[in-house]
């Protein structure tokens, strides 16, 4: 196997392994808009980030950090509809940055690349930083764990009971922007959220638990991401929609299983 | 200070509109506080402002410090994306508490290894209130825990929470839409349309012939009628008008509620 093809496989399986378990919180909390959001900024933050001189992909986990800060905060105004704000944010970030980047005339950017992932390109310094990140990723998820069930239970009964409301579904809004910022180089801003939400959907069909569906759902975005890179290997077609296609087969074969 | 939770000429308002006006309420250990009043009336808003989800514009709001809380909500939507069982969504509240023992008390013991997804309306409600007793609460706050329950279970689910604030001398904070039925055992009725109306004891338990008839004696005697006479009356805009009984002491041309 040719090494950028192991950086691949190694980079898609890290993804996976810590998209899974945020993808069962916006899959229960509806966090699918959000997630889109944060992705079509990631334009913006390229464009951002090289026009501070620092790396694409560090704009864009800055530029989504500062976006997710911002919606938390337009969420406690009640004036618009979550989801009407979100529409707004969406498309304003996505036009913004695709018109920001014909302006950018001195330097060429690879837009198919940012749109559809370039899963192949992954460095070796990449797939360290996803499973890095995705390390600390998750050990922060499991300190907020129960916190967050209570939450996608019903937000009033948590905070009745004592939990801090406020901090856990801030922490999972930037923990959500961190893992969509990590996950564009593989699949790109177009399909970003699908590795969150299709793995999540495919484990609900196979879990009575909570934590059965995180684990399920960390397994079935492995099993895509490796099945998706075979067979774009053997059919020679683009990396990253070719994982969102056997993510979507997984959810197909999952709900056979369906009692 | 013996109360639980005391609220002080609490105020607040919602886009411009008050939803809350210069009401006072206590809650002691032991005693029922029955708060009734029309849709709108701004009673699930006190319930937010008590528990301190909601914060007042003006007034204070007092608990008990270290103040352990059992909240049944009007309504849960569990996403059925989620799977819970009723186990589980006991467990989260009391992580070494008698699940089976606590439904069999609402009468719910068979739904323990169902999903709290596929409840219905009268279960979820019974398997809330398990769960928060289960919490060993100082006080209870339950905003229409009756809702989707059958008659008889009404009367049932009412004696099970007299009987908590009775013997484990536990608060009861206790909201209802129904104007006409309020637990017999209420030491307090609020009645409440933005402002407190009137407050008081309830008629403890009714011989309303209609109620017998109506629940059969048995149900009846646990259901009582609180009837109350208003000294003013409310104008379509909410604003008050003061109608002059017969027991009136204020003067002709007062005009206040």
């Amino acid at each position: 196997m040719d090494e950028f093809l192991t950086r691949a496989v190694l980079a898609g399986m890290g993804l996976a392994l810590a998209a899974g378990p945020f993808g069962c919180f916006v899959v229960w909390r509806r966090m699918a808009y959000f997630g889109d959001t944060l992705a079509h900024s990631a334009l913006l933050g390229v464009v951002l980030g090289l026009l501070a001189g620092i790396d694409p992909s560090l704009g864009i986990l800055a530029f989504a950090l500062v976006l997710a800060l911002l919606l938390a905060w337009g969420q406690g105004q009640k004036r618009l509809a979550s989801d009407t704000l979100l529409g707004i944010v969406s498309h304003a970030a996505l036009a913004c940055g695709l018109v920001a980047l014909s302006l950018l005339d001195t330097i060429r950017v690879n837009l198919m690349g940012w749109l559809m992932g370039d899963i192949l390109a992954v460095g070796w310094f990449d797939v360290a930083v996803i499973w890095g990140g995705g390390a600390v990723a998750l050990l922060a998820l499991w300190r907020l764990w129960p916190t967050l069930l209570a939450l996608s239970v019903d937000e009033d009964l948590a905070a009745a009971e004592g939990h801090n409301v406020a901090r856990a579904r801030l922490g999972l809004m930037l923990l959500v922007a961190l893992v969509v910022a990590a996950a564009m180089k593989v699949v790109g801003v177009l399909l970003v959220t699908s590795l969150l939400v299709i793995p999540a959907a495919a484990a609900r069909a196979l879990s009575r638990t909570p934590e059965q569906m995180a684990l399920w759902a960390s397994a079935i975005g492995m099993a895509a991401v490796v099945s998706g890179l075979g067979g774009s290997w053997r059919f020679d077609t683009p990396a990253g929609p070719s994982v969102v296609v056997a993510a979507v087969l997984l959810f197909g074969l999952a709900q056979l299983n369906r009692r | 200070m013996t109360a639980l939770v005391q609220l002080d000429r609490v105020s607040l308002r919602y886009d411009g509109q008050a939803a809350l006006n210069g009401v006072c309420l206590i809650v002691e250990p032991g005693r029922i506080v029955t708060v009734i009043g029309p849709n709108g009336a701004g009673k699930s808003t006190l319930i937010k402002v008590a528990l301190g989800l909601v914060r007042p514009d003006s007034g204070s709001v007092i608990r008990r410090p270290g103040l352990v809380v059992g909240y049944v909500p009007q309504k849960l939507a569990v996403p059925s994306s989620f799977p819970l069982s009723v186990r589980r969504f006991l467990a989260m509240a009391a992580p070494a508490g008698d699940w089976q023992g606590a439904l069999d008390r609402v009468s719910a013991g068979h739904v323990l290894a169902r999903q709290v997804s596929q409840l219905s309306g009268g279960e979820l409600q019974r398997v809330m209130l398990a769960r928060a007793l289960l919490r060993q609460p100082d006080l209870l706050v339950l905003d229409e825990p009756v809702g989707g329950v059958d008659m008889a279970g009404q009367a049932e689910i009412y004696d099970l929470i007299a009987q908590e604030a009775r013997q484990s001398q536990r608060g009861v904070l206790l909201v209802s839409h129904d104007l006409h039925v309020v637990m017999a055992a209420t030491d307090e009725v609020v009645c409440l349309n933005g402002h407190v109306c009137c407050a008081g004891h309830p008629e403890t338990v009714s011989q309303h012939p209609e109620y017998l008839a109506l629940f059969g004696p048995r149900v009846a005697a646990s259901l009582a009628v609180y009837t109350h006479v208003h000294d003013h009356a409310h104008r379509a805009d909410g604003s008050v008008e003061h109608v002059h009984g017969p027991n009136c002491h204020h003067g002709q041309d007062c005009n206040h509620g």
